[in-house]
């Protein structure tokens, strides 16, 4: 009984907060506005369907996709070499790349600016050494390395947590039942990180396909993901129902590859978001 | 038959972690076929002996000859032994088949081979049909013989087991013992045992090796190391007993407890200061009066097989077994047979009352089960002195 009273607050916190919200989305998203009256329609979403918002859509998801093959392959091999013996009393190295998650995540992105931009950092170097300038601000590339650059400790930390619990006798029985290293990784290591890297791979994928100020800084005002067309249907176009519809199938299909997510990983942790 | 007879010889074997000595001068030799037990408290280096065996542990100094090779520079997975783990680490995410598969899998061996050697040791480990079962899904019973039927299956010439049963019940122990030391007689496999437990090593051994402090304290037959242990550490470690100071006055003739004993040890020096072991079992309770030590009972207990009794004598309190009953404050007699009597020299044990504390406790056991006994200093003092 006593639990019930002490879960009341929370249950408060999620209907005023989530449920009610979500609920309003859906609303907004099945309704136009008629003369001042909310009245039911589906024209939001024939037209979230029409293909500029589609190609948004996949836009985001391509540019994701990629920046999350990216944070894994560089998140990895440093949560793996975190986690080993000979590092894991330097807790100092994994502070180094939490660091950043400190500082506001504006002033970060803003910072890549003043780096990629025609007369940043990287140019001036360029110049300096004589070669050929480069121009990566305001293209994929740039949205692409602000993602990794935001979202890299996310993959990191949950990996590095699994492979931190790894219970260090079940290599040394890899080792001992004639497995080298390169088979003790495929065979045992690897397989057991897979829940880490469940959860870091939802963690990167989400934040990724919905940004839209990393995009906004690093892409130009013309670069649109579907998180700008959502920003500005609610900002700039005033339109909150084609927002709100827009929103509802960008969710959907976040819940969809979430479930498809927890059914290939059975029994991990990623399951727990479900 | 030109078969060397030690299996595994350990050398002048010396292991530092940091600025602590684990181990050190340890040199053994371990025959084939042969099941040694590695006995002492925890942090004895006893598992660190066993580490440095399956190459998980690089010693610091001296060399591992395995078969009349070093094997020091083989990493584990090229040695020919296969250990099992104190916390059976399997693979959460295989099945036992798999788990039992993997050694073989590894040497890539026939599947069709696999199959009947998963089969083959299921049944050796009594767990027919649990194939396709979750590791986890096991109970501790289970997973230990898993991994017993893993490291098994790859025939390894010498089988490492690193306390594989202290997480189970006592029962289930006992049960285990007799299958691992039916399955070592069966497959004629040299067992290296670690273990804390003294009558676990006893009942299983051909060979015990008790350590202390990363030092071998005594290395014999099981019947040796009870009844003749060579200081007062081994005594104490293996069983219980009473440990007085004496004084041996000549040759078949010692003196401890205020009286003059027959014994059958010689070879010490005129009035040289020894250590004397009586085991609780060992002292007859006869009627007081007479030559016999004179003592008052003090505390009666029962244990099942016999009566447990604490007698004091001149200040010292023995620990004495009996099948026969006496009553708290009744005075006794206590007689104990030459043979029975053990003279040890004095070693760097001899003035330690009792296990230190700690070792003790994390050995899982208490200073009292251990019948250890401060003696009173004065006591101590004057039989050594006379």
């Amino acid at each position: 009984m006593k639990t019930r009273y002490l879960s009341l607050p929370y249950l408060i916190w999620a209907l005023v907060f989530i449920i009610i919200p979500i609920g309003l989305v859906v609303y907004y998203s099945l309704t136009v506005e008629v003369d001042g009256k909310l009245i039911f329609s589906w024209a939001n979403y024939k037209q979230a369907l029409t293909p500029s918002y589609l190609l948004a859509l996949w836009r985001s998801i391509w540019l994701a996709f990629v920046c999350t093959v990216i944070c894994f392959a560089l998140g990895y091999p440093i949560a793996y070499i975190m986690a080993s013996r000979e590092y894991a009393s330097k807790g100092f190295l994994l502070f180094l790349f939490l660091v950043p998650m400190w500082m506001n995540f504006l002033l970060r992105t803003y910072s890549w600016l003043s780096i990629l931009e025609r007369n940043g950092f990287i140019n001036s170097l360029l110049r300096l050494l004589s070669l050929p300038e480069a121009r990566i601000l305001y293209t994929d590339k740039a949205v692409v390395l602000g993602m990794v650059y935001n979202f890299l400790p996310f993959m990191i930390l949950p990996i590095h947590t699994v492979m931190k619990k790894m219970d260090s006798s079940i290599i040394e029985a890899a080792q001992d039942l004639g497995a080298n290293g390169r088979t003790v990784f495929l065979r045992v290591v690897f397989p057991l990180s897979i829940p880490g890297v469940v959860s870091g791979v939802t963690m990167v994928f989400m934040p990724s396909v919905t940004t839209f100020i990393i995009s906004k800084l690093l892409g130009g005002a013309q670069f649109m993901l579907i998180g700008n067309m959502i920003e500005r249907q609610f900002t700039e176009s005033r339109n909150w129902n084609l927002g709100s519809a827009v929103s509802v199938m960008l969710m959907v299909l976040i819940l969809t590859s979430i479930a498809i997510f927890t059914v290939v990983d059975k029994d991990g942790e990623g399951g727990a978001l479900f | 038959m030109n078969e060397r007879e030690h299996l595994i010889d350990l050398v002048d074997i010396e292991k530092t972690f940091g600025t602590s000595t684990v181990l050190s001068n340890i040199n053994l030799f371990i025959r084939r076929n042969e099941f040694l037990t590695l006995l002492g408290p925890s942090g004895c280096g006893k598992t660190t002996t066993l580490r440095i065996i399956g190459g998980f542990e690089r010693p610091t100094r001296g060399d591992v000859i395995f078969d009349g090779k070093s094997i020091l520079n083989l990493p584990p997975y090229k040695r020919q032994v296969n250990t099992v783990f104190q916390k059976y680490a399997l693979f959460p995410n295989m099945n036992v088949a798999e788990n039992i598969a993997f050694g073989l899998k590894i040497k890539k061996a026939d599947s069709r081979y696999i199959k009947r050697r998963i089969e083959e040791m299921l049944k050796l480990v009594n767990l027919s049909g649990y194939d396709k079962r979750q590791v986890t899904s096991l109970s501790g019973g289970q997973q230990q013989r898993v991994a017993i039927a893993r490291a098994l299956v790859n025939e390894p010439s010498v089988l490492l087991l690193d306390e594989p049963l202290g997480a189970l019940d006592l029962k289930l122990r006992k049960e285990m013992q007799m299958e691992l030391k039916n399955m070592q007689k069966k497959l004629g496999i040299t067992f290296i045992y670690v273990t804390h437990d003294q009558e676990e090593a006893l009942t299983m051994s051909d060979t015990i090796c008790v350590m202390n402090a990363g030092v071998i304290q005594q290395m014999g037959r099981p019947e040796d190391i009870y009844n003749e242990p060579q200081n007062v550490f081994v005594a104490k470690f293996i069983g219980e007993n009473n440990i007085l100071d004496g004084v041996m006055r000549d040759d078949f003739w010692v003196e401890f407890a205020g009286k003059n004993f027959v014994c059958v040890d010689k070879g010490f020096a005129r009035d040289e200061a020894v250590d004397i072991v009586i085991r609780p079992e060992d002292i007859a309770i006869v009627a007081p009066g007479g030559d016999n030590l004179a003592g008052v009972v003090r505390n009666v207990t029962f244990k099942g097989v016999h009566y447990e009794m604490l007698i004091e004598s001149a200040g010292f309190v023995w620990k004495a077994h009996s099948t026969v009953m006496s009553q708290s404050g009744q005075e006794v007699g206590m007689r104990i047979a030459p043979d029975l009597i053990h003279v040890m020299r004095k070693s760097e044990y001899s003035f330690i009352d009792a296990l230190p504390e700690t070792l003790v406790e994390r050995a899982g056991l208490s200073n009292a089960e251990r019948g250890v006994y401060t003696m009173p200093v004065g006591v101590a003092a004057s039989s050594a002195t006379h």
